[in-house]
């Protein structure tokens, strides 16, 4: 076991990882433990743009973007925290031109724009162009330009080294963060790091559904690490369904299509979101679109020889426009479908996308104990942290957005943090934890296999809890999660060995998969009303007399040693805007 | 509202959204290596049936999640954008998630080993510290000199396009680790690095490109290019890397960018 000291620790990354970590970095010694190489992020998968209310192209301006972003989230949605993103949001992308990101141009030089999902002007009169963007890559030219900036400002990386737990110690009575505890794959050694602040930026949970666009790496590493440590998850019930996912892959074609004019249609050929959403069409927020294709879907008017897909259609674009604007997720279709878009239309369906839940901060990136203390130390950025700037339903363009404003936050909160605190003692024998979960399962006899417990909760979650949800099967899906906890415990690997023991690591992520996926199904069961992503069958519409408040769940174990979830709610924050009837 | 391309499907169409499952029994042959084991690095073959619509990642999955979890590879995104999954598939570099199994001829073994060049550590996993340090080598990052504008820099459609080509990189390797130079020295700094010095010379918006035209004007640098094209045909996104490292080796003649 080695000993690290360093004033902030930044785990993961991404996008907030690393504008976390080129802020910390001027300001504190700085390390940022990444299990992936940092352009390996799934950050970098993004496509369509960052919202900001520049109004290079049309009148435009940060309160409209504030009143989408509420109104999007579904009321749910934290208004301090969101007029900050909006206002932020301009900065933030003159800050990435600055530090080189290549944006598209428009013909005056300045930074184009263009439209996206639930993006209006004027509270919702007409789609509005506020995404700026680059190409169909936006995701992989910010990642690419946040770990050039890291590269020149002498950011400290140790990549591939996985973080297990988060290490916090009582002083005086109260919980602060002293340190983190990482496992390196390519020795299998244990690592401890002390540090007087932490960041967790380790991104989403994506990967406890079958159908998502999100990487195999994305198993909520943080947010697991945070739970068994006692600290609560916000909101877990809310997870987007984007509504373009390739057809039974899930990989992500941009909503950024729809704002250049693509239209999804049915069977029939007919342009169904018209019925659904009458003003802003195929632009209507994300949860709008994926319900109103699986409406599609159901009533029997899906695509395909089993009814069970619509169809992006960019045929009426002219290749120009799809070669400059969309020529990544149009080579996609190439690729994995083996069909011509200028021609064919895309069979899509929608696909797991992101966790708007997380680990609960501030506005500051301090995580939140319960509902108002703070952990002194601790801070959470990006698809990990709810702060909340998205509510029930996040807007497109508003997660590279979030990861820019709040790692930036959290970067210079958590290093200013160092600078004015001492370190605090580890707890003893701090990687013990880490250190018999590791041998558990790698010495381990047990019969059960990693792998179709994975595709068994995956086939779970996609069944019960995905965009449709009813009493019934988020108890089958609860039901399920809890036998495969049980059998996780017999879980063995074959891979006994030190040196990068992928099959070791894969077990590890299943354990956090299963833990955040019984938060998720607890949380929505008692979730009895419809808002943004979390639509129940049985209570179809939004109930702002007892729900209008974030679920915080916290893990509970009982003198038996037995674990449960306990459920507490927090109050939204409301400013300016009255919750009204979504419409699109 | 009409649309006449739905009332017809191309074959394509109809091929794509097929249900039925089509597994062929498969062979792959994967270059294995572990020195907690042995010293010695060996072939050894692994039978599956699966859809030859499926990719080689696909493939090394099933693989390593059914018979064999030892298996190592790195990979996250699966579908060609995070680069950790550049390997040797039947000889030539590739990615394993853009690759589908149709298109390599199922009917004989798939081989795949790690990329060359970069220490092998585990199976398909090598030493990728050498090809970043040549990434970090060339500066890439915007350099500007004299004060900040308030609003965004300004930069023309034409001047934007002028560098786009190279924005694409992923850093998966492919490239660098196709080059027969590269494979002979290491002190190389190797296509990618090249095209990431391309991507901020050719930025109208920065004032580094003479620092990094004299680093790779050095002995190891972009002189060292054979032009055999091999980056470019490994490229997994497309980039003309060898018109790019030309156009490198041009600047540096005429100094003009």
């Amino acid at each position: 076991m080695k000993i690290h000291k360093y004033d902030t620790v930044i785990v993961g990354a991404g996008g907030a990882g690393m504008r976390a970590a080129i802020e910390s970095t001027k300001r504190s010694r700085t390390a940022v433990l990444t299990k992936l190489y940092p352009t390996r992020s799934h950050t970098g998968a993004a496509q369509g743009g960052m919202a900001a209310a520049l109004a290079n192209v049309e009148e435009d301006n940060w309160e409209w973007h504030t009143f989408d972003t509420i109104k999007g989230g579904d009321y749910l949605v934290d208004q301090d925290a969101a007029e900050i993103l909006a206002k932020e949001a301009i900065d933030s992308v003159l800050d990435l031109e600055k530090m080189g990101l290549p944006f598209n141009r428009t013909p005056n030089g300045t930074i184009d724009q263009r439209r996206f999902g639930g993006h209006s002007r004027n509270h919702g009169e007409a789609p509005v162009r506020r995404s700026c963007y680059a190409s169909d890559r936006t995701g992989h030219m910010i990642l690419q330009t946040l770990y050039q900036n890291c590269v020149k400002e002498g950011v400290e990386f140790f990549n591939e080294f996985y973080v297990l737990d988060l290490l916090l110690t009582d002083v005086d009575g109260v919980k602060k963060s002293s340190g983190v505890v990482a496992y390196e794959l390519a020795t299998g050694e244990i690592h401890v790091f002390q540090a007087k602040s932490i960041i967790f930026a380790s991104g989403g949970t994506g990967k406890f559904f079958k159908v998502t666009s999100n990487a195999h790496t994305l198993t909520g590493d943080g947010q697991a690490a945070a739970w068994r440590r006692g600290l609560p998850l916000e909101d877990m019930e809310f997870f987007q369904f984007h509504p373009t996912g390739i057809w039974r892959m899930g990989i992500l074609l941009t909503e950024g299509a729809r704002g250049e004019g693509g239209i999804l249609r049915n069977k029939d050929g007919e342009r169904f979101m018209e019925k659904y959403a009458p003003v802003m069409k195929d632009l209507a927020s994300r949860d709008v679109v994926s319900r109103s294709i699986y409406t599609e879907i159901r009533e029997g008017r899906g695509c395909g020889p089993e009814g069970d897909h619509v169809y992006l259609d960019l045929t009426h674009l002219p290749p120009e426009q799809l070669d400059a604007k969309l020529p990544d997720i149009t080579e996609f279709a190439r690729t994995y479908l083996g069909i011509e878009p200028y021609t064919d239309p895309i069979p899509i369906q929608p696909t797991a996308h992101y966790a708007m839940g997380g680990i609960p901060t501030n506005v500051e990136g301090e995580v939140l104990a319960d509902n108002t203390t703070v952990v002194p130390g601790l801070y959470a950025a990006g698809e990990v942290a709810c702060v909340s700037v998205h509510g029930a339903n996040r807007l497109g363009t508003n997660s590279l957005l979030d990861i820019n404003v709040f790692g930036r936050r959290a970067g210079i909160a958590a290093a200013e943090y160092s600078a004015d605190h001492d370190f605090v003692e580890l707890p003893e024998d701090p990687a013990q934890k880490v250190v018999d979960q590791v041998e558990r399962l790698r010495n381990s006899t047990g019969t059960e296999r990693v792998t179709e417990l994975r595709q068994e909760l995956q086939e779970c979650m996609d069944a019960n809890v995905m965009v449709f949800r009813t009493e019934q099967t988020i108890k089958t899906a609860v039901e399920k999660i809890g036998e495969l906890r049980e059998r996780y415990l017999n879980v063995s690997v074959q891979d006994k060995g030190k040196r990068f023991n992928t099959d070791l690591l894969e077990a590890i992520e299943l354990g956090n998969l299963l833990d955040l996926a019984e938060v998720m199904a607890v949380s929505a069961l008692a979730r009895k009303e419809s808002r943004g992503g979390h639509y129940r069958e049985d209570f179809p519409n939004r109930d702002d007399v007892n729900f209008m408040r974030h679920t915080m769940a916290y893990r509970e174990v009982g003198a038996d040693g037995k674990e449960s979830i306990r459920l507490d709610y927090k109050p939204v924050v409301q400013t300016r805007y009255q919750p009204m009837e979504r419409k699109y | 509202m009409s649309t006449p391309t739905l009332d017809k499907h191309s074959a394509a169409l109809d091929a794509a959204e097929n249900t039925a499952s089509h597994a062929i029994k498969v062979t792959f042959r994967i270059r294995r290596f572990n020195p907690e084991v042995s010293e010695e690095a060996s072939w050894q073959d692994f039978e599956l049936d699966i859809d030859p619509k499926e990719r080689v990642l696909d493939a090394l999955h099933k693989i390593k999640w059914e018979q064999d979890g030892t298996l190592t590879f790195r990979r996250s995104c699966a579908h060609g954008i995070c680069g950790s999954d550049a390997m040797r598939i039947n000889g030539k570099n590739r990615l394993a998630c853009k690759t589908l199994i149709k298109d390599i001829n199922p009917q004989k073994p798939i081989t795949v080993e790690a990329i060359k060049g970069l220490t092998v550590l585990k199976d398909l996993v090598v030493d990728m510290e050498p090809f970043f340090q040549a990434y970090r080598d060339v500066m890439p990052f915007l350099i500007t000199k004299g004060n900040e504008p308030t609003r965004e820099r300004l930069q023309t459609a034409e001047d934007r396009e002028r560098f786009d080509d190279t924005t694409k990189c992923i850093l998966c390797a492919a490239c660098t680790s196709s080059c027969p130079v590269f494979w002979n020295d290491g002190q190389y700094f190797g296509p990618a690095a090249i095209v990431n010095a391309h991507r901020f010379i050719f930025d109208s918006r920065d004032e580094g490109g003479e620092q990094r035209l004299e680093i790779l004007n050095d002995k190891d640098g972009v002189w060292r290019c054979r032009t055999t094209f091999n980056c470019t045909d490994a490229c997994p996104r497309g980039i003309e890397v060898t018109k790019a490292i030309q156009e490198v080796k041009r600047a540096l003649i005429t100094r003009r960018f």
